[in-house]
């Protein structure tokens, strides 16, 4: 089962209308699609499994015309296609629905349905009466009851689901691709959803679907092709596998993502027997806004707890709503056993906790300022006396903590712009142990960083909690989670669901639990309803 | 972009060598250029305009500029911190009456209402700047749309005082100090120039000038690192309505008489002198040093025009040239900026 098939597994019938052969997609430092193989039957519906960065998204924007492919060849409708932009794909016949949508709130239903050709009276007025009856007719296509005349900002989000497939079906298309179609929608509306591409399907197109949720690919899909870091594992016909086994496909049986810097780090992080727990941060019933759910937990000094989940299943939102970042909707929070109120960042950070946004460039780091300016940003009363900053003394910390994450940079006077990802993340680091954070929390640390980087910041992370640090970390790459933590807690759908010591590390298991949300039968009251 | 970006790197990352050059380059666009052009009409008009460098035109022009200048100064926290300010004209007409009114009590001394009618000019001024930080950042308003707002509120506002009489007849004493002169330079031209020293110092050496600088880069991360940009931002505005109320005595002093109708497109002007010193629109980059070469270069472009001969509507088109070539300038550096992301 480890090795990728050829292509006569799961072999379709008839000519494919889709096929993929060696279809590459760097990024650097990461290859998104490692040749690719892919054939889609015409009139199938064909699902797309994957962890996250397995290269769903990726395969999907290659198809579409949003990347193009470095290597490889594509045939679609036995002829070779290799669209450049996404008006290629449009051209081409296939229609894709994003997981964001691309609509004009301020503009009424009718007009995003036919943005790109409203119809025209005279060659320049706008013919509303043929523009409201086409427009109904697309709708009831979907089985969506609103009136064409209707602002899309006042739309609920199934509701904007629904116009957005309605708009891909708006013109003949041969191929229709859904990216994760089902993840705001209530049951109701998925087996509504479901009819509706049963109903595209008869009208003689083909279907992709993407969607973490495994029933659905069994209930709706003829055949599954699972990827995993950027490589078709295996196409089967759904009849002919379950659930434990697509999951099992997913994870795979050894650690490939990373595995030189996971080695490192692993003989660098030595095999200390843990001290006595510390309690450092302790959550209760941690509610992240718009979640019924509390999360618990607690994190010793000394140690690096993992949070594990899919993509939405709330890790980013409950580091946030712990760090003051965003409003929450109940919960307390524990420091070294004492409640504490976090209601803004500045709390939070006084206490000695912090925050390492995923998305550095952002949120990180005010990137056209110096690396001095940058480093002393979180501790600035530290620099100066009376307000007023003391030059000398701002570029001796600044270079003292900068060399100590041994931070690779040319002077700094640079901008941390210029920084490469590794040198970035680590200067965040450096910026708050010089804050004197002692309770850390980091997500996705090392995306976008490179393998070589990546060693260093698991190498310095578990130095920091040798030193008697708390860090919890939020990572979507399980191998990255399993050589880093002491404990890994797993959350799915805004549910903590499990938590597992050092010893009982098992990706299947925890790729498992962050499913079992997603699994049949579960009902969940948090599912936005329009 | 919830999951699109996920295990997708970094943008490349250029190699260093590449940096320098290029950082040359914009620096010298920010703020030599300014310095240059500045020189350059300074020599063009020395050469071709009778007078210009006879003294009394060169007090004339430091006596020009000093307004703007005192305007500019606060405008540019401002726009530093990604707003902008346009109600500085009608809030300096509005300190300028309410102080009008305190100078002109008989009851008070000289020196006393001096005094009182200089500290009621300021604090009328940092009033307004208090309400527009306050109401743009509190409910996140365009600071354009606010400042729009105080515009018309402060010069209702400075007509409603007096019924729009005009005051004058203001002590003698106050009224000196507009011509008043120290080692032969204007005094009130000293009163800008120790303002923009002390701004530049500010924005320069301490830590409410750096959050100021890093606000205006990325709000966001410096909310995350721990601080609360809000009262930062209300400052910029509290500080820029210092400035105007400062100007708005000095001004007096200067015309000896208060009227409700004074200042009117001031705000145009300072942040003229803020753009054309290279300070960005965006926030975050710019400097004191650049407001104030540009305030000199507009005072400067005014004077040689009008010496040669140029006149004041082709003046006044010359000078709306020179604003977007500024903002097209800004736009350039901004691209090449970007590029080399």
């Amino acid at each position: 089962m480890e090795e990728p098939v050829g292509p006569e597994a799961g072999h379709p019938q008839m000519e494919p209308i889709l096929e993929l052969r060696g279809v590459v997609k760097r990024f650097p430092g990461v290859t998104a699609l490692d040749a690719v193989d892919l054939e889609i039957a015409p009139g199938e519906i064909h699902a797309l499994v994957g962890q996250n960065g397995a290269g769903k998204s990726a395969l999907i924007k290659v198809l579409s015309g949003a990347y193009t492919a470095e290597g490889g060849v594509m045939r679609f409708l036995g002829s070779p296609y290799h669209p450049r932009t996404p008006l290629d794909a449009l051209v081409a016949g296939i229609r894709v629905v994003y997981q964001e949508f691309n609509q004009l709130p301020y503009l009424s239903v009718a007009e995003n349905l036919l943005f790109e050709r409203l119809p025209r009276r005279f060659g320049f007025l706008l013919d509303r009466e043929t523009l409201e009856r086409r427009a109904t007719e697309l709708l009831n296509r979907v089985g969506l009851n609103i009136a064409p005349g209707a602002r899309v900002e006042h739309l609920g989000i199934a509701q904007r689901q629904l116009l957005e497939i309605a708009r891909a079906l708006s013109t003949t298309g041969r191929l229709l691709v859904l990216d994760e179609p089902t993840a705001t929608l209530t049951p109701r509306e998925v087996a509504r959803l479901f009819e509706i591409i049963r109903g595209v399907r008869a009208s003689g197109m083909t279907v992709i679907f993407v969607s973490h949720h495994l029933q659905e690919i069994f209930e709706l899909c003829d055949r599954v092709t699972v990827l995993r870091n950027g490589r078709r594992i295996e196409t089967v016909g759904v009849a002919e596998t379950s659930a434990p086994e697509l999951v099992r496909l997913m994870v795979g049986r050894r650690l490939e993502a990373a595995a030189h810097a996971i080695e490192v780090a692993a003989s660098e992080a030595g095999s200390a027997a843990p001290p006595a727990p510390e309690p450092a941060l302790g959550v209760k019933g941690l509610r992240v806004r718009g979640s019924s759910h509390g999360v618990s937990f607690e994190l010793n000094y000394g140690e690096i707890a993992g949070l594990a989940g899919l993509v939405g299943a709330g890790r980013t939102e409950t580091l946030r709503a712990i760090f003051g970042a965003d409003r929450r909707d109940g919960g307390e929070i524990y420091l070294a056993g004492r409640r504490v109120r976090f209601n803004h960042p500045i709390d939070a950070v006084r206490h000695g906790v912090c925050l390492l946004t995923e998305n550095r460039k952002d949120e990180g780091l005010v990137l056209p300022m110096p690396v001095r300016v940058n480093l002393t940003l979180t501790n600035l009363a530290r620099v100066a006396r009376a307000g007023i900053l003391r030059v000398r003394t701002e570029r001796a910390t600044a270079r003292h903590w900068v060399e100590q994450l041994d931070v690779r940079f040319r002077s700094l006077e640079q901008t941390a712009r210029e920084l490469s990802g590794g040198n970035q993340q680590k200067l965040i680091i450096a910026k708050w142990l010089f804050r004197n954070a002692s309770v850390l929390m980091l997500d996705e640390p090392t995306r976008g960083i490179d393998v070589g980087a990546k060693a260093e910041i698991y190498t310095l992370l578990r130095r920091l909690a040798a030193d008697g640090k708390a860090l919890l970390v939020v990572s979507s790459e399980l191998p990255e989670l399993m050589v880093l933590c002491d404990r890994i807690l797993v959350l799915s759908r805004g549910r903590l669901v499990g938590e597992l010591r050092r010893n009982e590390f098992d990706e299947e298991r925890i790729l498992s639990l962050a499913y079992s949300e997603y699994m049949a039968g579960k009902k969940d009251p948090d599912r936005r309803i329009s | 972009m919830l999951n699109e970006n996920r295990g997708i790197p970094d943008q490349v990352t250029l190699l260093e060598s590449q940096r320098p050059a290029r950082a040359v380059v914009q620096r010298v666009l920010r703020e030599a250029g300014i310095g240059i052009a500045l020189l350059l009409l300074i020599a063009v008009f020395s050469a071709t305009a009778p007078h210009f460098t006879d003294e009394s035109n060169i007090t004339n022009i430091l006596t020009q500029i000093t307004i703007n200048l005192i305007m500019a100064t606060g405008m540019t926290f401002v726009i530093l911190i990604g707003g902008i300010d346009l109600s500085v004209g009608s809030v300096m007409a509005l300190s300028a009456m309410v102080a009008g009114l305190v100078l002109k009590a008989e009851t008070l001394p000289v020196p006393v209402a001096i005094a009182a009618a200089a500290l009621t000019s300021v604090a009328v001024g940092m009033i307004c700047g208090f309400v527009n930080g306050f109401v743009a950042s509190f409910w996140n308003v365009p600071s354009f749309i606010v400042t729009l707002g105080m515009l018309n509120i402060a010069r209702g506002g400075a007509l409603e005082v007096t019924n729009a009489r005009t005051l004058f007849e203001f002590p003698n004493a106050f009224n000196d100090f507009g011509t008043a002169t120290l080692l032969r330079i204007p005094a009130i031209f000293l009163v800008a120039l120790g303002l923009v020293l002390l701004g530049w110092a500010v924005l320069t050496r301490t830590v409410f000038g750096r959050l100021i600088y890093a606000i205006g880069n990325n709000e966001e991360a410096v909310r995350l690192s721990g601080h609360d940009t809000f009262i930062y931002k209300v400052a910029a505005f509290v500080i820029s309505g210092l400035t105007v109320g400062i100007g708005a005595i000095v001004y007096m002093a200067r015309l000896t008489i208060a009227s409700p109708i004074l200042g009117t497109g001031f705000e145009l002007n300072a942040i003229a002198a803020v753009i054309i010193g290279g300070t960005s629109l965006n926030g975050g980059r710019g400097s004191l040093i650049g407001t104030f070469l540009g305030a000199c270069l507009i005072g400067v472009l005014a004077d040689g025009l009008i010496l040669i001969g140029v006149g004041d509507f082709v003046r006044q088109m010359i000078t709306g040239g020179v604003i977007i070539l500024a903002v097209v300038l800004d736009s350039y550096r901004a691209r090449i900026a970007e590029r080399t992301r």
